[in-house]
């Protein structure tokens, strides 16, 4: 009686791995060939221009942005030039 | 001022010059393929979005309570520099969702605070801009309304159901994507370093400026 028990749970835990192999399915079979223009809009769209973009906005911000910040302090330091002037003992 | 400044400048070049070949260079990711290397730009300017807005919040709340001119300035420079990140940061999304997602925008929790957090700055800006006298008390409340934010629209991926991936994409990073985007926000966080540092002070001659015309006058 314990022999059969033995031999019943060793064939359980071997059959564990078979259960989960039964449970994997292939892939089904491809019935045609479809060309790449018929896929999905999602599927279609070239990656390379949208990365480009991205990087060029981010590219094309920050060198705009220092731009204006370059071009203010212009204007500022040149306006102090001038209201300093204007403020020494002498000036106007 | 101006030797930080040059430091700066120098280590900024350097790290953007060489941040492309370090993206070029890392691996495509499995189901996203060539679109996902916006992540190391996107990401790293959302990073440096948060930090700049937390900047502009505290200087904000010491100019407020603590009626620091200077910190005031500093305050106007971050909030500036959070509307042109935020602005990176919603542009590139959206290239990338074009591909990942199928579309360009989705209302979701995390597009839609992050929105709401870059229109809260830039209402900042144009109260500073045409709010007339008395505005920098106001405005400097609505930039710690906008620092506040922040901990909502980086939590709001693990606390709503949302198409955007959750904040466990960058701990979770392998390797040889790891090392070039933490490469990519240290060129950022030295860019921001750069930009608060050039805008404080054209901030401090501008309030020079004014003193001197107040001398002028008198």
């Amino acid at each position: 009686m314990k022999k059969i028990a033995y031999i019943l749970a060793t064939l359980a835990v071997l059959a564990l791995p078979c259960e989960r192999v039964s449970a994997w399915q292939p892939p089904a079979a491809q019935d045609g060939f479809v060309p790449v223009e018929q896929l999905g809009n999602q599927e279609q769209l070239p990656a390379a221009p949208l990365v480009a973009g991205a990087y060029g906005v981010a590219w094309a911000a920050i060198l705009f942005y220092v731009w204006t910040i370059w071009r203010r302090l212009a204007r500022i330091e040149r306006e102090l030039a001038d209201v300093a002037r204007r403020v020494a003992p002498g000036g106007r | 001022m101006t030797r930080l400044f040059t430091v700066l400048l120098i280590v900024c070049i350097g790290m953007f010059g060489y941040a492309p070949f370090l993206i070029v260079n890392a691996p495509y990711e499995s189901t996203m393929g060539l679109v996902q290397k916006i992540f190391y730009f996107h990401v790293a300017a959302a990073l440096t979005l948060f930090l700049s807005a937390f900047v502009a919040g505290i200087s904000s709340a010491v100019f407020l309570f603590g009626r620091r001119p200077s910190a005031d300035r500093v305050a106007v420079a971050a909030a500036e520099i959070t509307v042109v990140l935020g602005l990176i940061v919603l542009v590139s999304g959206p290239l990338w969702a074009r591909k990942a997602w199928g579309v360009w925008w989705q209302w979701d929790a995390r597009l839609t605070s992050t929105l709401v957090m870059w229109l809260v700055f830039q209402s900042y800006i144009l109260l500073r801009r045409y709010g007339g006298p008395g505005s920098e008390r106001l405005s400097a409340a609505v930039a710690i309304f906008g620092a506040a934010l922040v901990p909502f629209v980086y939590w709001s991926v693990n606390m709503w159901r949302t198409v955007h991936p959750t904040t466990n994409v960058v701990p979770t990073l392998d390797p040889s994507m790891r090392g070039p985007f933490l490469f990519c926000v240290l060129a950022f966080f030295c860019l921001y370093a750069l930009l608060l540092t050039t805008r404080t002070a054209l901030e401090t001659r501008r309030a020079e400026l004014e003193a001197l015309y107040l001398a002028l006058e008198d």
